[in-house]
């Protein structure tokens, strides 16, 4: 059985008002147990309401939203239980910092969960682990911490719910480069250990190349639903929405378009290099 | 959810009731609502509702949006009509049932008071519906001024007022944010006792406070940056100028004043 199925979602904001707007319309999606999927769309195309409804924030004007087969919205167990199943990292998280501590503060959802101080203190420790925070910092003040500590302390607070599933609403939005490839490296890890669906919210396209299956909204809608490259083979479409290739794509497409030979399908930057070489191995100039 | 609170909203429009001098329109609101306590009669509570009606439908503002703002004040217009209906003394007893009697008096103050707040309110409802909240506070600083000469800060009181009301949706927009994340990590703000519930608000106003000083310190670090000091000399990109609609609003104005004494006068 898939862990989440969405059946004809729709949701309408302020309905009835003249603010009245459609979200989400009429959306159907499954999410099964492993593998990391990323969610691309332009701004306003819908991904933070879709990932609301995934752990029963908002409730949905129209259409279920299946965990594990049964509806999130039966009863307040079910939403409560979706709560902790499916965690919900938001955008720029580390403002949900408020403990005296770092530890009390990753410690705040598996208190929630009514856990015993034991696996408490396990959970806590483990999800700091992953999220690579040094213990050292378990006794200060998470308003004292660096900006790149604050983000993984905000993201090991929801890690340490174990969740099912676990979606990131574009996690590395103002990290720097080498922070940004370490928190995702992180983050894959954690999947891969604890056996974890992750839904990863991004633009950023090259985080996106790294993803199993990619999942493309505009307007409300699922326009493309695929492997990276079956995605990325939709050029034109992506263009048409204001989504760009990842670079290493956009380079072989052009690179195709003076005529050189390179196979279809490239889009990082490592497959697109040894493509590049295999070509110039051969023989003869690629253009 | 919280978006949907309306405390003193604006409803842009392009009408003569919007285009007054914020001015005159806070004058005439202080005229209007000192005339509604010098109302004696019927007849002047009468002459109030007339002129709250004529400018609601000058300035295109729905009623309903009127009610709608009224809505909350149910319980304060309850309790006031409760305790002016019983508590009032008098003669002539209108119901008598153990302890609990109603008079003639009674009923009529309850129901005088019932309309003279709610046509209080209305009124500022009005000033607020076609005033802009930088409007007010540009012509409570220029009424203010002569103030300055006794060493009120009126001009730093009108931008903290300013600063205030430009945040209100803005910490409205953080509070849901905040709300959102709280609850993703399995946070219960609505069962549990009093005290528990109080405690489960905590996680929320916490980086809501901790949010505001890091955004205050921005805003001041972003008006250093543009060079702002103080109130003197400062000149305005919007000047306010009274033209000849404020005279005649003016004069209206008086003429409810003085229509409201002559009913009293009258008794009618």
């Amino acid at each position: 059985m898939s862990l989440i199925e969405i059946r004809g979602l729709t949701h309408v904001y302020s309905q009835g008002t003249p603010f009245e707007k459609a979200a989400v319309r009429d959306l159907d999606l499954t999410l099964e147990r492993g593998g990391t999927v990323g969610l691309i769309g332009h701004t306003g195309s819908g991904k933070s309401t879709l990932i609301s409804h995934l752990n029963a924030l908002l409730k949905p004007t129209a259409g279920t939203v299946l965990l594990d087969g049964e509806d999130i919205f039966a009863s307040k167990a079910s939403i409560r239980a979706a709560r902790f199943r499916v965690g919900v990292v938001f955008q720029y998280p580390e403002y949900q910092l408020f403990e005296e501590t770092v530890y009390a503060d990753i410690a705040y959802g598996p208190k929630n969960l009514k856990l015993d101080t034991a696996e408490i203190d396990r959970r806590v420790r483990e999800a700091a682990a992953f999220v690579g925070l040094d213990e050292g910092v378990f006794d200060r003040s998470p308003l004292e911490l660096s900006g790149g500590q604050k983000r993984r302390a905000a993201i090991a607070g929801v890690l340490a719910m174990e969740p099912e599933l676990l979606v990131l609403d574009e996690p590395t939005a103002g990290l720097d480069p080498a922070g940004r490839e370490d928190l995702l490296e992180k983050l894959f890890a954690w999947r891969e250990a604890r056996d974890a669906a992750v839904l990863l919210v991004t633009h950023d396209m090259t985080i996106a190349t790294r993803c199993d299956r990619l999942v493309v909204m505009a307007e409300g809608r699922i326009v493309l639903d695929g492997t990276p490259e079956a995605v990325f083979s939709h050029g034109d479409e992506l263009a048409s929405i204001g989504l760009e290739l990842p670079e290493a794509a956009n380079i072989a497409r052009l690179l195709r378009d003076k005529g050189a030979a390179l196979p279809p399908s490239l889009y990082t930057v490592d497959a697109l290099a040894e493509a590049i070489l295999a070509l110039w191995g051969k023989g003869g100039a690629p253009c | 959810m919280l978006k949907d609170i309306t405390l003193g909203q604006y409803f842009p429009g392009d009408t003569v009731v919007h285009r007054l001098d914020p001015r005159t329109k806070l004058l005439l609101t202080l005229v209007y609502i000192a005339a509604l306590f010098m109302v004696g009669s019927w007849g002047g509570y009468a002459l109030c509702f007339a002129a709250l009606a004529a400018v609601t439908a000058v300035s295109h503002i729905k009623p309903r949006a009127l009610v709608k703002g009224l809505k909350p004040l149910v319980f304060i217009v309850v309790f006031t009509a409760v305790l002016n209906l019983f508590f009032t003394g008098g003669d002539d007893i209108l119901f008598r049932w153990k302890f609990i009697r109603v008079t003639w008096a009674g009923l009529e103050r309850a129901v005088s008071m019932v309309i003279r707040i709610l046509l209080l309110v209305s009124g500022t409802f009005l000033l607020t519906y076609t005033t802009s909240p930088l409007a007010i506070t540009d012509a409570l600083e220029r009424l203010l001024s002569p103030l300055k000469k006794l060493h009120v800060p009126v001009y730093e009181l009108s931008l903290m007022m300013c600063i205030a009301l430009r945040f209100i949706p803005t910490l409205i927009e953080e509070t849901d944010r905040i709300m959102s994340a709280q609850k993703a990590r399995g946070a219960d703000l609505e069962t549990g006792s009093l005290v528990e519930r109080a405690k489960a608000l905590l996680p929320l106003l916490i980086p809501l406070f901790v949010s505001s000083f890091r955004r205050a310190d921005e805003l001041a670090l972003a008006m250093e940056c543009r060079c702002y000091n103080g109130g003197e000399g400062r000149t305005r990109m919007k000047q306010l100028r009274m033209a000849w609609q404020d005279a005649a609003a003016f004069a209206l104005g008086a003429a409810l004043a003085a229509g409201v004494l002559l009913l009293r006068r009258l008794g009618i």
